[in-house]
């Protein structure tokens, strides 16, 4: 019993071949090689480089809110995917679904989950862009990546927005109505914008309440079940698929334009 | 203690909140020498120090909690979707502090000549990921999750009566988010407040990095050497952003009249408001006629004004109080930041000539739907 170099369960685990498979070069990732490894040989850790500065790793500098931003977009993806099981977007069960989901699921706060995640996205990217501008991050290289995470900001707004209408109650239709009303008054392309009826040949105008903006986001002229169909594929299918891919962007682009920004 | 609530009252007042704000504003967050001598000499750079975030936060809490024992504070402060934005309250101001604190720590380094605390000597001063921000990001998840779990099991979603397209509520509200664009409203025709106004914040951030561009002093925070453009952006964010979210979100109740947080939201409350547009003050009050016929020359002020503000005043600027910043970012750049600016600025230009002259637009041709 001189060697005390009883290996751990978990030590023991590492070498099956099962563990092998599942982890590229396998192990417990005990010494520098290893951890060094374990990262290059994740799908989900590479997306860090291998070493970091130092502040990179505290709190106090990076605030953490670019990470939350990801995290809780990915909460409220699960969350948003289990709550379209029970939600259907048609003006006869929209609300009745949503009331459902309080009183007839058990231990139901999926609901509530996306609503304050969708909420808390919202404040934890405005705290990210202003990290990142009190700390002078968006200056060369980094300045595309900057406008792409203005996007963000844009897309993450436009979900929120979105979204508001599903509940279909008065607080959603009413909110989205003020917003989308904006849209008529767009230069142009409203009926009700600046310039809108100079779009027009002789008496015929192109811009009218049944081909502006608005129509186009609502999807005719009054709030219906046209508007809600159109929110909710937006909100399910459209705006995160483009949320993904300006993502992508931002991620892989902080890595190339030299990772965390550091003092020169 | 009713007097303390009047007094919280009347302040919450825009014309006196927004005024006492911008009047103090340059000298918490200085842009230029005079402002930072001031800045000193008033003792406000011990706003960022240790001692003050806790009085702070003590007294913003305090606050809330003595505020909630009064029945309308109660009924705008917890209605559910409004929850967030106290929430971002004390998270804004927080992290202002962190910021602002490290931020004149570095300052006084670099004065001494020394290092930002966040210069390191690589390679020597790196660390691994694994272990040493995975375990970062494993808590903060965590934390994350626990805070939302409990949120969601604490606080039920809000959901209203069912939709009805026919019965408006008052006062009918965008989400939170979009509440400061909702209160341009007041100033602006929809097609500024709603679509260009916004569409210029986007790009006007877009245009951050190309604008300012040195990548000195990037990487830690620092408030000295980039303070024009700190102070800048702290005024479009604390100020013109949050602030209007905040006012019209507590502040703004049936009618779209300013109550104060203590006060009830009364739906009969009057103002009476008759605004008028610059025509009308020439025509009618100055030169006690009627309007003219023809729509150039009814608002050919209002048009001169304008193309003053836009095309005279940017030379005039890059000729004078500019010059610097003019040599600096060259034509193009200081073309775009400019106009930029003065945009933002005529926001609260506006707020202000509704509050002392009654003013609606400079420039009011409805047979366009053109008013500005």
């Amino acid at each position: 019993m001189a060697e005390q170099t009883k290996k751990s369960f978990l030590e023991k685990a590492a070498e099956s071949q099962v563990w092998k498979s599942i982890f590229r070069g396998g192990g417990v990732p005990r010494n520098r090689r290893q951890r060094m490894m374990s990262v290059l040989n994740s799908v989900f850790l590479h997306l860090h480089p291998v070493r970091l500065p130092k502040h990179a790793v505290k709190l106090k500098f990076t605030w953490c809110m670019g990470g939350l931003s990801f995290f809780i977009f990915l909460i409220l993806t699960i969350s948003g995917i289990l709550l379209m099981f029970y939600y259907r977007p048609t003006i006869e069960y929209a609300y009745t679904d949503i009331i459902d989901l309080a009183e007839q699921v058990p231990f139901g706060i999926m609901r509530e989950l996306h609503r304050w995640g969708a909420h808390a996205m919202v404040i934890t990217v405005w705290l990210h862009m202003f990290r990142v501008f009190m700390t002078g991050s968006y200056k060369p290289p980094r300045e595309f990546n900057w406008t792409v995470g203005v996007i963000l900001l844009l897309l993450t707004l436009m979900l929120s927005f979105t979204g508001y209408l599903l509940p279909w109650d008065q607080l959603a239709i009413w909110a989205i109505t003020v917003g989308s009303n904006m849209a008529r008054a767009a230069p142009f392309l409203g009926h009700e914008g600046p310039g809108a009826s100079l779009l027009a040949i002789g008496d015929i105008n192109f811009i009218t309440m049944a081909s502006d903006a608005r129509f186009a986001l609502i999807g005719g002229r009054f709030m219906g079940e046209a508007a809600l169909l159109r929110f909710y594929v937006l909100h399910c299918i459209g705006l995160p698929f483009i949320i993904m891919i300006f993502m992508s962007i931002h991620f892989w682009r902080v890595r190339k334009d030299g990772g965390i920004s550091t003092p020169v | 203690m009713d007097s303390f609530k009047e007094i919280v009252n009347y302040i919450s007042n825009p014309t006196i909140l927004f005024t006492t704000v911008v009047l103090v504003f340059p000298f918490i967050f200085p842009p230029s020498d005079w402002f930072e001598k001031w800045h000193r000499r008033l003792g406000l750079h011990h706003l960022w120090g240790t001692k003050f975030i806790v009085i702070a936060m003590l007294g913003m809490v305090a606050f809330f909690m003595y505020g909630l024992g009064d029945y309308n504070f109660q009924k705008i402060v917890l209605k559910p979707d409004n929850v967030p934005i106290s929430g971002l309250i004390f998270l804004v101001a927080f992290f202002t502090w962190l910021a602002m604190n490290q931020a004149y720590k570095n300052d006084e380094r670099l004065n001494a000549g020394e290092k930002p605390n966040e210069y390191f000597e690589a390679p020597n001063d790196k660390v691994l990921v694994w272990p040493d921000l995975v375990y970062v990001e494993l808590i903060s998840l965590i934390i994350a999750s626990a805070f939302l779990l409990v949120w969601s099991i604490g606080l039920p979603a809000p959901i209203e009566e069912p939709a009805n397209p026919t019965e408006s509520p008052n006062p009918a509200k965008a989400p939170w988010y979009f509440l400061g664009l909702q209160e341009m409203l007041v100033y602006f025709d929809p097609w500024m407040a709603g679509v260009v106004i916004p569409s210029l914040i986007l790009v006007g951030l877009m245009a951050i990095p190309y604008i300012d561009r040195n990548p000195e002093n990037s990487g830690f925070f620092s408030y000295n050497r980039r303070r024009l453009a700190i102070s800048v952006f702290m005024f479009g964010w604390l100020v013109l952003w949050l602030m209007l979210i905040i006012v019209g979100t507590f502040l703004r109740g049936p009618n779209w009249n300013i109550f104060g947080p203590f006060e009830y939201w009364d739906i009969h409350k009057l103002e009476a408001l008759t605004n008028i547009n610059v025509s009308e003050i020439i025509y009618i009050k100055w030169l006690n006629k009627g309007l003219p016929d023809s729509i150039i020359i009814r608002e050919i002020w209002g048009i001169s004004i304008l193309l003053g503000y836009f095309l005279i005043l940017p030379p005039l600027l890059a000729k004078t109080f500019l010059k610097d910043m003019y040599a600096r970012l060259g034509s193009v750049r200081y073309s775009v930041f400019i106009v930029l600016i003065l945009i933002a600025i005529t926001l609260p230009i506006k707020m202000y000539l509704r509050w002392m002259f009654n003013l609606k637009y400079i420039i009011a041709i409805p047979e366009y739907f053109f008013n500005f």
